[in-house]
């Protein structure tokens, strides 16, 4: 293509994308590095219904001046970063200075909110991802074989989870397994504990989110894997039953090679989409146990007085720790492309 | 049956504002705009509807009341002109409009048009009027009356003989889980934490600035109390809200809790209640702890503010239409029962016992400060660690210190 055909045919995209995505970050990492002018704060009274009070307030025309000033507030560089709420880096050195063990070590610093949103979000993220691919091409495989006037309904079944938004289903699992849910109790009455509660253990509340995540984001795969079945070169898989392949051996043979393109797809997009986990904690009300890098910009943004440079912080950070997992999937695609390209 | 109660309900709100148009002729406003965001319960609908009555050829009124005004309010009041001509708040959210100066001062406006205004009903701030307050709420004790009397015991004046009852009416087999409260991870459990040390006379910071103070001896009481009490709970009490203590109640699980006054009205309404638990539900003054005087809550608030960012006339009008909505002809049987209406002429009814006793106890209002916001969320996300049992009582405090100061350096309060 020449390089004037090349640049009229990007432009309206270059255009969307500086827009919709460079212009965000930027704003985002600006927003980051520079946190709130000191207040200026008086004691004056206060007076209403239940009386008058000596209170704090913040004096707001002296404020004003240092807000004319510097609107953008004042500079602090990676300070943010830094805190306590992020990377805590004074607060880790300290916790490996006075260590007892590596396991002493480890749960002090997963006392540390980013830390401890870490430890759920790769632990949610490296186990939702294989469960869904692995139980999609299954569903996939499955529906592929069945009569032809059966499949349209379970394929519409079987992408119910899917078309439920995240929050809705959340929320209606949240109360079947409530102790006094149809789930809960069932596994009450399974376990002969009549005191257990998925709600109250920390375990069990992570065993909760990943059944939930793989529930949601398995008819994705499925749906993905079932149109590249529709793709299977029919004479592979003939000569591959000619040569007495079993239906196991024509399954790892012929059908996975043949959509790993796809499996890759797959992995890319829910290796994103279970890194931002938020809608299950917040559904399942499982802050007390479980949070994520999301759940803490939602935290920050929540509150009665809103934490915008520690919101940005953490989105800045969300975005490397995206980037890092997609990394090895992104490196490989550029190889497949130069390998093809020479 | 649904359906029946939408029609019903919708032919209610229909009639209301008739009735409420009718009562408001007399709001006369010659010219503006109003538009009014705030919380979403019956009470505030009422103001809102009082509001909207004002509307005529040349005022535009409009409202926009959902559970999440905070979230777009001080976006909304922030432009200029504001978007929003007023916002609804209460003592703890009128502090992130006003850290941000988007509130009008209305000494002009209560000289003008708040002849009808009691003087408590002003919320002033250094001698300025920055709201005017409509209506009171507090949490306090609510009890069954029947499963109190089987157990023998009386209404609990105090946290420990809550504790006591509760064991005997567990040990007696009246209820596996005699006790509720709204101890959800985050603002409910902050909220609870707040009343309990108050309750033990803790001071939250160090007299004057934004120094958090909170890991000391009243701290640890506080929680260890919070942790007697949850072991009385549903065991997955950290996910419980109001809106779920109430469920709990309702279904007949729970025996005594603190809670909301505003939400007294519909735990004693029969709808969708077990039986007998609505007919028993029984309310009383908030509880004291430790051996304190101050009761174990706090008092709060709702009023109407004012946008700074807007002409005069807009100003002018949204005050007048509010000032209306709160005029003492909206007060009959219907509204009286929805709130413990600060307005003139409104008389008690059996829901508002407690919150009157919150008052009369001399409770204390929830803390005005710029700042209390931060150590709310801080204890929301720190306290569940403890109660948990992840961690002990003092390092839990010290990590509330720790989340809230690095949250105070970046909004400017702390060096």
């Amino acid at each position: 293509m020449k390089h004037k055909t090349f640049f009229w045919f990007f432009l309206p995209t270059g255009l969307a994308m500086l827009l919709f995505i460079v212009l965000p970050i930027v704003s985002v990492i600006l927003q980051s590095v520079f946190v709130e002018h000191e207040a200026v704060l008086a004691v004056v009274e206060n007076c209403g219904p239940f009386g008058c009070k000596q209170e704090t307030t913040i004096d707001q025309s002296a404020t004003e001046a240092l807000r004319t000033a510097r609107p953008l507030g004042q500079f602090a560089g990676l300070e943010i970063y830094f805190n306590r709420g992020h990377l805590a880096t004074a607060e880790v050195s300290e916790a490996w200075r006075s260590r007892d063990g590596l396991g002493d070590f480890l749960s002090t610093i997963n006392n540390l909110p980013f830390y401890r949103a870490m430890s759920f979000t790769l632990v949610y993220t490296f186990t939702v991802t294989p469960l869904l691919i692995v139980l999609g091409f299954a569903i996939a495989v499955g529906v592929n074989s069945l009569h032809r006037h059966l499949k349209g309904l379970v394929i519409f079944f079987s992408l119910l989870p899917m078309i439920v938004t995240p929050l809705i289903g959340s929320l209606i699992l949240f109360w079947m397994i409530d102790s006094r849910g149809i789930l809960g109790s069932a596994l009450q009455w399974m376990a002969d504990d009549p005191t257990l509660s998925l709600k109250a253990s920390t375990g069990l509340t992570w065993v909760m989110l990943i059944v939930y995540g793989v529930w949601h984001s398995a008819p994705f795969a499925f749906v993905v894997f079932y149109a590249g079945l529709q793709t299977l070169p029919k004479d592979t898989l003939e000569s591959a039953m000619i040569d007495g392949a079993s239906r196991w051996q024509q399954i790892r043979y012929v059908v996975i090679p043949h959509l790993m393109p796809l499996l890759t797809f797959v992995a890319l997009i829910q290796l994103m989409d279970n890194f931002r986990v938020l809608e299950p904690i917040v559904g399942f009300s499982a802050e007390a146990h479980a949070t994520s890098l999301s759940w803490i910009i939602f935290n920050d943004l929540a509150g009665e007085t809103r934490l915008l440079s520690s919101a940005a912080a953490t989105s800045v950070l969300t975005i490397i720790g995206v980037s890092i997992l997609l990394s090895p999937v992104l490196v490989r695609t550029w190889r497949d492309f130069h390998s093809k390209a020479e | 049956m649904f359906l029946k109660k939408v029609a019903a309900s919708v032919a209610l709100s229909i009639v209301a504002s008739a009735a409420m148009a009718d009562g408001h002729a007399k709001c006369d406003i010659a010219e503006g705009r109003v538009n009014i965001v705030g919380n979403e319960f019956p009470a505030i609908q009422t103001v809102g509807a009082g509001a909207v009555a004002c509307a005529n050829d040349n005022v535009e009124v409009k409202t926009n009341l959902t559970a999440e005004h905070q979230t777009i309010n001080l976006a909304g009041m922030s432009t200029t002109p504001a978007e929003y001509t007023s916002a609804i708040v209460a003592n703890s959210s009128i502090v992130a409009l006003m850290n941000e100066d988007v509130l009008r001062p209305l000494d002009d406006m209560v000289a003008k048009y708040g002849q009808n205004l009691k003087k408590n009903q002003l919320i002033t701030v250094d001698g300025k009027v920055m709201a005017v307050a409509f209506m009171a709420n507090a949490q306090h004790l609510v009890y069954r009356a029947d499963v109190l009397e089987k157990a023998g015991i009386e209404p609990p004046k105090t946290y420990e003989d809550m504790l006591v009852g509760a064991a005997k009416i567990r040990e007696m087999g009246l209820m596996e889980n005699p006790l509720g409260g709204a101890y959800k991870a985050g603002w409910n459990l902050a909220q609870e934490f707040t009343n309990m040390y108050i309750g033990h006379d803790g001071a939250f910071f160090k007299a004057g600035t934004a120094e958090v103070s909170i890991n000391n001896a009243q701290g640890v009481a506080t929680l260890e109390m919070l942790k007697s009490l949850s072991e009385f709970m549903n065991p997955d009490y950290l996910t419980h809200d109001s809106n779920a203590t109430s469920a709990e109640w309702k279904a007949g699980n729970v025996a005594m809790m603190n809670m909301w006054g505003s939400r007294v009205g519909p735990l004693k309404d029969e709808e969708g209640a077990a039986e007998g638990v609505a007919a028993n539900t029984a309310i009383a003054g908030p509880m004291t702890v430790g051996g304190g005087t101050t009761p174990a809550t706090t008092l709060w608030w709702d009023g109407f503010t004012v946008a700074k960012n807007i002409s005069d006339a807009d100003a002018s009008a949204t005050f007048q239409a509010l000032t209306a909505a709160i005029d003492p002809s909206i007060l009959n049987e219907e509204t009286s029962a929805q709130a413990v209406w600060l307005i003139d002429g409104y008389e008690p009814t059996d829901a508002a016992v407690g919150v009157f006793a919150a008052a009369e106890a001399s409770s204390v209002p929830y803390p005005m400060l710029p700042y209390q916001g931060l150590l709310h969320t801080a204890l929301g996300a720190e306290l569940p660690d403890f109660l948990t049992g992840k961690e002990d009582a003092a390092k839990t405090l010290a990590d509330v210190e720790a989340a809230y100061n690095a949250a105070a350096k970046e909004q400017g309060f702390l060096k």
